[in-house]
């Protein structure tokens, strides 16, 4: 069965490149712009795992991913940060609050592999 | 940019001949891409131009510097992280009750490129500390290029090279940021040895209880990888753990090494059976 990923990006350019990227690894795909639409979608569709960005209007990644960790899921998904904030502090903010792994922008599709891979979702 | 056939057989020839590894017409489009900043630095004309300069010798690095460049230096941390669970699980721990004597263990990363895969060994062994407590452990990473060597040894990556394969846990727990890159620990970099070494041309640079050479072996002709299995065999004990390319097998292309029948994607040194004794000795 197919694994589902959502992601979670402010820019339609970067979902569609992670999504191009993500169905050549046999990932069916939703999208979200922010992190409110994102926690929307995440009750409604449980996804596997989660693709976020960390600066996005209405409501941040790290707003997300607290909001997140209060939510009575059956199933909570894997987080995967992707985002430019790429400094030592802001990696860290993101393992404190509950991210599974990061990416840091750019990225290719060998680098987004091993982290599903770490994640256990590939 | 244009490369004649004719330039292409000579780079394939001496690349064959210094490491063994054969130009598979599927690599030929990488030739330009690689050889392009030597171009530059030589203000060659041409493809063709180089290839004449690399081969006149009238500069004896030369063809050792165009040889580096075509030499497929990719890897990355952790990379095929399920092979590094089984070894961690299964080989690693096979040794570590066949030595408990001893508490001595020596692991070899032949064809390490620029050390990821010398780092991913180095914390698979830092991060259990209690199980190997009280043991003398080395790890040892060859490489035929000079230059990956060297960029083994300093253990900076870019942000691009950190991020392939490596749990981010780990990133922050064994490697410091320092600008756009990332430094390696100094007790990681303690742990390890680097140095070059041509595997078509050298004896192994020691005997090892496991060994790690991943991604290497598919570039040779049958002929060179039989030998370079045979020269791995004779670096490693009877109960010694071979660890190869998740692609790759032993099975049709060397006798010198068996699939692990108790760890399945692991390899050991095939034990001979002894000869029987002829028919007239075994009938007294």
């Amino acid at each position: 069965m197919m694994k589902t990923c959502l992601v979670v990006d402010d820019s339609k350019v970067i979902r569609k490149v992670a999504r191009h990227i993500l169905e050549t690894l046999e990932f069916t795909v939703t999208e979200a712009g922010d992190g409110q639409e994102a926690l929307d979608r995440c009750r409604a569709d449980s996804p596997d795992v989660v693709l976020l960005d960390w600066n996005m209007p209405v409501m941040s990644g790290i707003e997300f991913l607290r909001a997140l960790g209060q939510e009575a899921l059956d199933h909570r998904p894997k987080v995967i940060f992707c985002t430019t904030e790429n400094g030592i502090a802001h990696i860290r903010a993101a393992i404190d609050a509950g991210a599974d792994e990061y990416v840091m922008k750019p990225f290719d599709r060998e680098t987004l592999e091993s982290k599903f891979q770490l994640v256990g979702v590939a | 940019m244009e490369i004649s056939d004719g330039s292409v057989r000579i780079l394939a020839a001496l690349l064959e001949a210094r490491t063994g590894q054969q130009l598979a017409h599927a690599r030929h489009w990488r030739i330009e891409a690689a050889l392009r900043p030597l171009m530059a630095e030589l203000q060659a004309v041409s493809m063709d131009a180089l290839i004449s300069k690399i081969v006149s010798g009238e500069n004896a690095r030369l063809s050792d510097r165009a040889i580096d460049a075509l030499l497929n230096h990719e890897t990355f941390f952790f990379r095929d992280i399920a092979s590094f669970r089984l070894l961690d699980t299964q080989g690693l721990e096979r040794i570590r009750v066949a030595r408990e004597a001893t508490r001595r263990l020596r692991i070899w990363s032949a064809g390490c490129s620029t050390g990821q895969e010398v780092y991913t060994l180095a914390m698979l062994i830092a991060d259990q500390r209690e199980r190997w407590r009280g043991w003398s452990i080395d790890i040892v990473g060859t490489d035929l290029s000079a230059q990956a060597i060297e960029r083994a040894r300093e253990g900076r990556y870019s942000q691009f090279e950190i991020q392939r394969g490596l749990p981010v846990v780990q990133m922050l727990r064994r490697f410091d940021q320092i600008e756009r890159e990332w430094q390696v620990s100094d007790d990681l970099r303690a742990m390890v040895s680097f140095r070059t070494h041509n595997l078509l041309s050298s004896p192994p640079p020691g005997m090892f209880d496991v060994v790690l050479c991943r991604n290497v072996l598919l570039y040779f002709s049958a002929e060179v990888r039989g030998l370079v299995f045979g020269r791995i065999a004779s670096a490693m004990p009877e109960d010694g753990v071979l660890m190869l390319g998740a692609g790759e097998t032993v099975m049709g292309h060397t006798d010198h090494f068996v699939s692990d029948y108790e760890c399945r994607g692991l390899y050991r040194k095939r034990i001979h059976a002894p000869l029987r004794p002829p028919v007239e000795c075994a009938a007294r």
